[in-house]
């Protein structure tokens, strides 16, 4: 079939030329695609915190790693801001008891600690039963919109808790629970800790005078 | 073979899927949508293509010895620059395809052609096979995938006729084995 | 503990051939018999772990620290090819007559997407090498149990009165599907 003849020297040099070709190519293309790839990455992730901060896409986002107060492992916090003021934060959270394994949750915190908003991110849960906890297949995940964890209890029903459980996908429905309550608790805990400049439109709540309290010169790290 | 025949027998007496039961991860793998079988079909013809004419451009360059070697390389490279590509330009796609756009660089098609093929002939037939095999392999995916969108979501290309859940079982792995073994056994009557 | 979950994972709840659909084609094509698929599960045990080692320290200490992971296909597919070339030359001195009943399927095991999208995955995952190895072998040892108890079955699917339109793949594949529904049952033990 070829016209070249098997040496050593020839399937070597050969195979070099081709490998080296085929690196300056790819080289090339990356170059090229570098950015695209890149800029869709970061529309991925604004898009995901828009969902559970809406007006995010029109601000700035600050973005934090903080490790869970469970020590389970790192949460990322997006700190959400328009015209210097804190609009949310979305923390990107997770839970390992998934149906099917891991779960990745984003979630919206105000500065009170009530949940904008949430939705499914990554998950490999079954389709039909526990996929229902992302937002494209079901509004299950709406009953989370507006509470705040200190009251609406981030349990199922059947365990005690303020949560409908999606029918038949018990597990999944736990599992995302216990995703927004890794990430509340994380959330406070840093809140408590940090200093804020949050400007608070409902002054008449009570529940923010230790967040007034924290003075800018107070630069505790938690 | 004529030109014709050379293009069209990627479709139903050689289908590289149906007959010659070649690709069957992707095929088994991604087809949980009509959209993503279409998808994955046209990437995997875009690597064939190019590798079956970079192939027979060079083939009485490479030493007899090193070919698969050589012809594993060349694909790779097409392969990173669909992926590349895929993820620039269409990363909702790219990411429900996943782990198997990689894996095109083993797919046996893609691979088999170039060997079997591209190597010993013109530049322009090996162009027309990987075209006609491509498509084929691209239109054996959107059909499974067709089938197993229609049958699992009650839906067609993410248009949803029933707003319940379909026979689930179609989505999720066995349906995809049976899903297949209906339509190779379909495929075969309609050989004959 | 955590490593046994990794391969309890690998080889029930995700097996590589029958939940993640990577490995079909020899898992179609080599299990006529139990014997041969077990030789088979063997082989690919030892590319699997091997191929996972050496591209996992080949993405850690060459494609990241220069930057050019987009050689990750060209570069995990040569190793892998290669390692089976020495896979061949080794079985041929040490035991010829399983090279023999292997015979055209060993060249085949480098486009075995199972050895590959292992390969990949335990980069995805980012598992440090300890982990990478752990979870090779467990799926190596879930494709042999799937091939192996899918060759017991298909040994006695010849003697079974199979539809002539289904004879051969179909039924193959029919048989496949009720296996990827009960393994399905081990979702949710880990």
């Amino acid at each position: 079939m070829a016209k070249k003849e098997s040496t050593f020297l020839n399937m070597t040099l050969t195979l070099f030329v081709i490998t080296a070709l085929a690196g300056a190519a790819l080289s090339f293309v990356y170059t090229l695609t570098k950015e695209p790839i890149d800029q869709a990455k970061a529309a991925k992730l604004k898009n995901a915190i828009n969902v559970v901060v809406p007006g995010a896409d029109k601000g700035e986002i600050e973005e934090n790693s903080v490790a869970a107060v469970d020590g389970a492992g790192e949460l990322t916090f997006y700190n959400v801001k328009v015209n210097g003021e804190t609009l949310g934060t979305a923390v990107k959270t997770f839970s390992n008891n998934g149906f099917s394994g891991l779960i990745v949750v984003m979630v919206g915190f105000d500065s009170n600690g009530n949940i904008i908003d949430s939705n499914m991110l990554e998950h490999k849960e079954t389709p039909g039963l526990g996929d229902k906890t992302d937002k494209k297949v079901s509004n299950w995940n709406e009953q989370f919109k507006g509470k705040n964890p200190s009251e609406f209890i981030l349990k199922v029903k059947k365990d005690g808790g303020s949560v409908d459980a999606i029918t038949a996908a018990t597990i999944t429905s736990r599992a995302y629970c216990d995703a927004i309550q890794r990430a509340y608790d994380t959330f406070m805990k840093n809140a408590a800790g940090q200093n804020t400049e949050e400007v608070d439109t409902d002054a008449s709540d009570a529940d923010n005078t230790e967040t007034n309290e924290i003075v800018e010169s107070n630069q505790k790290e938690d | 073979m004529n030109n014709w025949k050379n293009f069209t027998k990627g479709f139903i007496k050689e289908n590289p899927v149906f007959i010659l039961l070649l690709g069957l991860c992707p095929t088994l793998g991604v087809t949980t949508s009509a959209i993503n079988g279409l998808g994955m079909g046209l990437a995997t013809t875009f690597v064939l293509v190019c590798a079956n004419v970079v192939v027979a451009l060079i083939k009485n360059l490479i030493p007899n010895k090193v070919r698969i070697p050589s012809f594993i390389v060349i694909i790779a490279s097409f392969v990173t620059i669909i992926d590349l590509v895929m993820a620039a330009y269409v990363p909702a796609l790219y990411e429900a395809l996943g782990l198997f756009i990689p894996l095109i660089v083993v797919n046996c098609a893609v691979l088999g052609r170039a060997e079997a093929f591209a190597s010993k002939n013109t530049v322009f037939s090996s162009l027309i096979d990987g075209l006609g095999m491509g498509l084929g392999f691209t239109f054996a995916l959107t059909l499974l995938g067709a089938v197993r969108e229609l049958l699992g979501s009650y839906a067609l290309f993410g248009y949803k006729f029933i707003q319940t859940d379909g026979i689930l079982v179609f989505v999720l792995a066995p349906g995809a084995f049976f899903g297949l073994a209906y339509l190779i056994a379909l495929m075969k009557k309609l050989n004959k | 503990m955590e490593y046994i979950l990794i391969i309890i994972a690998a080889v029930f709840v995700n097996n590589i051939v029958l939940a993640q659909f990577l490995g079909i084609c020899p898992f179609l094509g080599v299990s006529g018999k139990v014997k041969t698929s077990v030789g088979m599960g063997g082989a690919v045990l030892f590319v699997m772990t091997i191929a996972t080692i050496v591209t996992w320290l080949i993405m850690k200490f060459i494609l990241i620290p220069f930057d050019i992971q987009y050689m990750q296909t060209i570069a995990y597919i040569l190793v892998i090819a290669s390692l089976v070339q020495m896979v061949e030359i080794v079985l041929k001195k040490v035991s010829p007559s399983l090279y023999q009943a292997l015979g055209v399927f060993l060249p085949l095991i480098t486009t075995n997407c199972a050895i590959l999208g292992v390969a990949i995955l335990v980069i995805q995952k980012e598992f440090i090498l300890l982990e990478s190895v752990i979870f090779a072998i467990g799926n190596a040892i879930g494709f042999t149990l799937a091939i192996v108890i899918f060759a017991g079955l298909r040994e006695h699917l010849d003697k079974l009165p199979v539809p002539k339109g289904m004879k051969g793949a179909p039924a193959a594949l029919v048989i496949a599907g009720i296996l990827a529904l009960a393994f399905m049952g081990f979702a949710g033990i880990v």
